[in-house]
């Protein structure tokens, strides 16, 4: 009996081990290279240690890039990215929160067609209307700026469904004892909704963040002016076809940089974020 | 405190043919306690919703200390309601749940903190202020719910089965905290239940409802001495009251039953012209008494199945084609099988008309 367990026990834990290498290893590996030359990194076997180019390979990517990505420095893209990110995630939620409790709360004439025609567009991934999209984007003017690169991602159909869902859990008997003392619409959404929602709201800006962040038709598209560029994009322009015009090192360093801060949201909002997935407020 | 008013009170709801509410009038005193009672489903909570704002009002109207308020929001109607699940806020403290309707009324902080401050001494709850709902228990819960009604100072209290979701004793201890509190405060207060313990203990005045259509307004004593109706007679007093069938004879001042016994009706004898209707006799459990066999017995009852309750005991025996319930003092030992004579006193007799359910005389 114990002895099945232990085995049991090590199974798991060997298990578990090989995963983390397998997930950790690539990421471990980009760092290494993001230590070296490029022309370390480009006559293997590499290193497994850290090089000493780690100045060089982040001050390149920090200040000049690469030619093939119009020279602009990783700050600015990783700027443009943020805010990008940040416009989209607190976009979404405003948005989608404000759609969900109009729904949910107030009885006006449609309603449930509005809520069927937000549904239905889930069915729809932005590919599918990237063209119409790119088409107004264009008629209003909006190439490279940061309207044209946020706004259209902003209205998401999947964060209203949630927050409808999460507002239908409220008993009627909290918003009708809101009523009897006096809150308004407005006041019960700031003072009641707003706080309830406080772990979905994490939650769904960890997603959402993410999301905007690692966005890379969008941008390509709607950004000519490498300097309102993002850092994926970005990222992406500064490998060349040919190894030898490629600066591995600068490359390998944005890589990383374009990691650290969807990481740093991950571990900044890890306990509401943890929270709003586990635990459903009574 | 006020007067609370409903006039020919209407309700049906949107969408669904059927009318809930069926013309209620009804009046409550300036600090009186009524209770609205009846079964599951008809209409109680829809009526204290009416009064609270949180349903329209189909047709008549509702007064609240001389003003219509038909039109009126929640809010503007002076009044403070409590709900069975508590419909406390998650997130706020016990102090914040308090003062939140307070808060939105604008009234200053030093007076919030005073009202709040008071009501949570009147309830004990003052160790707990800065706690949240979660971390309560459920009779604490219920007196924070309490204690959001009181800071309010509202003309009426309103309450939909505050006690429901506690156990049977604390049930028994809130009841009584409710009432204490309310005679304290001298607030007008509609309190919905369907338990006819809490009713009995805590009315003034009950009004029984029954689909819609109020079928007796009285004391608890009037309620249960003098039910308007079958309805009330059946649901008032536990156990039930006993029916038998039979006719009015002697010139109004017997009943015949259908078994043949006759039943004098002393001073509730009815108008001679009354000879000849049907009608259904009433007598609760608790009228009966034993006499030795044969001595002016009534009825006699063969027992059947017996629940000893300690001070008193339940035979239930056949009687006709249906069943008796008799309540007998604890001490008296009754066997199954037993033969019990029984006489009823006169005046403990109820009449009811067959057809309409209504009391006669
Ligand atoms: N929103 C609604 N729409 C349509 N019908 C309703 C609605 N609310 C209640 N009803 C109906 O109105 C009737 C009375 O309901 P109500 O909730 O007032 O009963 P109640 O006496 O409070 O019952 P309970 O003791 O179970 O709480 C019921 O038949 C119910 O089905
Ligand atoms: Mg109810």
């Amino acid at each position: 009996m114990i002895e099945t367990r232990q085995t049991g026990r090590l199974i798991a834990h060997f298990l578990l081990i090989v995963a983390v290498i397998a997930m950790g290893f690539p990421l471990y590996y980009t760092f290494i290279a993001s230590t070296h030359t490029s022309s370390e990194i480009l006559s293997p076997p590499l290193s497994m240690l850290p090089g000493s180019n780690i100045a060089g390979a982040y001050g390149l990517a920090l200040t000049k890039g690469a030619s093939s990505a119009g020279n602009v420095s990783m700050t600015l893209m990783l700027w443009n990215s943020l805010v990008m990110a940040l416009a989209i995630a607190i976009g979404k939620i405003v948005i989608s929160m404000l759609s969900a409790y109009a729904i949910v709360f107030f009885r006006f004439p449609l309603r449930l067609v509005c809520f069927w025609m937000i549904f239905i567009t889930l069915m729809l991934p932005v590919e599918v209307r990237i063209v119409p999209t790119y088409q107004v984007i264009v008629s209003l003017g909006l190439l490279d700026t940061y309207a044209g690169l946020t706004v259209p991602l902003m209205a998401s159909a999947t964060a209203t469904f949630l927050f409808r869902q999460f507002f239908l859990t409220i008993p009627d008997e909290l918003v009708e004892a809101a009523r009897l003392d006096g809150a308004g619409a407005m006041r019960f959404f700031k003072d009641i909704l707003l706080p309830l929602s406080r772990t979905n709201i994490a939650a769904l800006f960890v997603v959402t963040f993410i999301y905007g962040w690692t966005q890379y038709l969008w941008p390509l598209l709607v950004t000519t002016d490498p300097a309102m560029g993002t850092i994926i994009v970005a990222l992406k322009k500064m490998v060349n076809f040919s190894d030898a015009d490629t600066p591995w090192d600068a490359v390998m360093a944005t890589a990383i940089l374009a990691l650290l801060p969807p990481v740093a949201v991950i571990v900044g909002m890890q306990k509401l974020f943890v929270k709003g997935l586990v635990e459903t407020e009574k | 405190m006020a007067q609370v008013e409903l006039r020919n009170v209407r309700k049906t709801y949107p969408g669904s043919a059927a009318e809930v509410i069926k013309g209620v009038d009804v009046s409550v005193g300036d600090g009186e306690f009524l209770v609205l009672l009846g079964p599951s489903g008809c209409g109680k909570s829809t009526l204290l919703r009416m009064v609270a704002g949180l349903e329209s009002i189909s047709s008549g109207d509702a007064v609240i200390d001389g003003k219509t308020v038909n039109q009126l929001e929640p809010k503007d109607r002076n009044i403070a309601m409590v709900f069975q699940n508590y419909a406390l806020y998650p997130h706020m403290s016990v102090f914040d749940n308090m003062a939140y309707g307070l808060k939105v009324a604008g009234l200053p902080k030093a007076e919030i903190a005073q009202r709040v401050g008071e009501a949570a001494e009147m309830l004990e709850l003052t160790p707990y202020l800065e706690r949240k709902p979660r971390a309560l228990s459920g009779g604490q819960r219920q007196r924070v719910a309490m204690g959001r009604a009181i800071v309010r100072k509202p003309a009426a209290f309103l309450f939909d089965e505050p006690l429901s979701n506690l156990d049977a004793k604390l049930r028994t201890s809130m009841r009584m905290q409710i009432k204490q509190l309310q005679r304290r405060l001298g607030v007008t207060s509609l309190y919905v239940t369907h338990d006819q313990v809490e009713a009995m203990t805590l009315a003034d005045r009950i009004m029984i409802l029954n689909q819609g259509v109020v079928e007796q307004i009285g004391t608890p004593m009037e309620v249960y001495s003098q039910p308007a109706s079958l309805f009330v007679a059946a649901f008032i007093g536990a156990p039930g009251m006993n029916f038998m069938d039979g006719t009015v004879s002697g010139g109004g001042h017997a009943v015949t039953l259908k078994t043949g016994e006759v039943l004098s009706l002393g001073s509730g004898a009815v108008a001679s012209a009354q000879d000849g209707r049907e009608v259904t006799l009433g007598i609760r459990p608790e009228h009966f008494a034993l006499t030795p066999e044969g001595d002016g017995a009534h009825l006699t009852l063969t027992a059947d199945y017996i629940e000893q309750l300690g001070a008193d005991t339940l035979v239930h025996g056949k009687f006709g084609t249906g069943m008796l319930v008799v309540r007998v003092a604890g001490e008296r030992s009754v066997a199954e099988g037993d033969k019990l004579a029984l006489t009823a006193t006169p005046e403990h007799l109820h009449l009811f008309d067959r057809e309409s359910g209504r009391r006669i005389g």
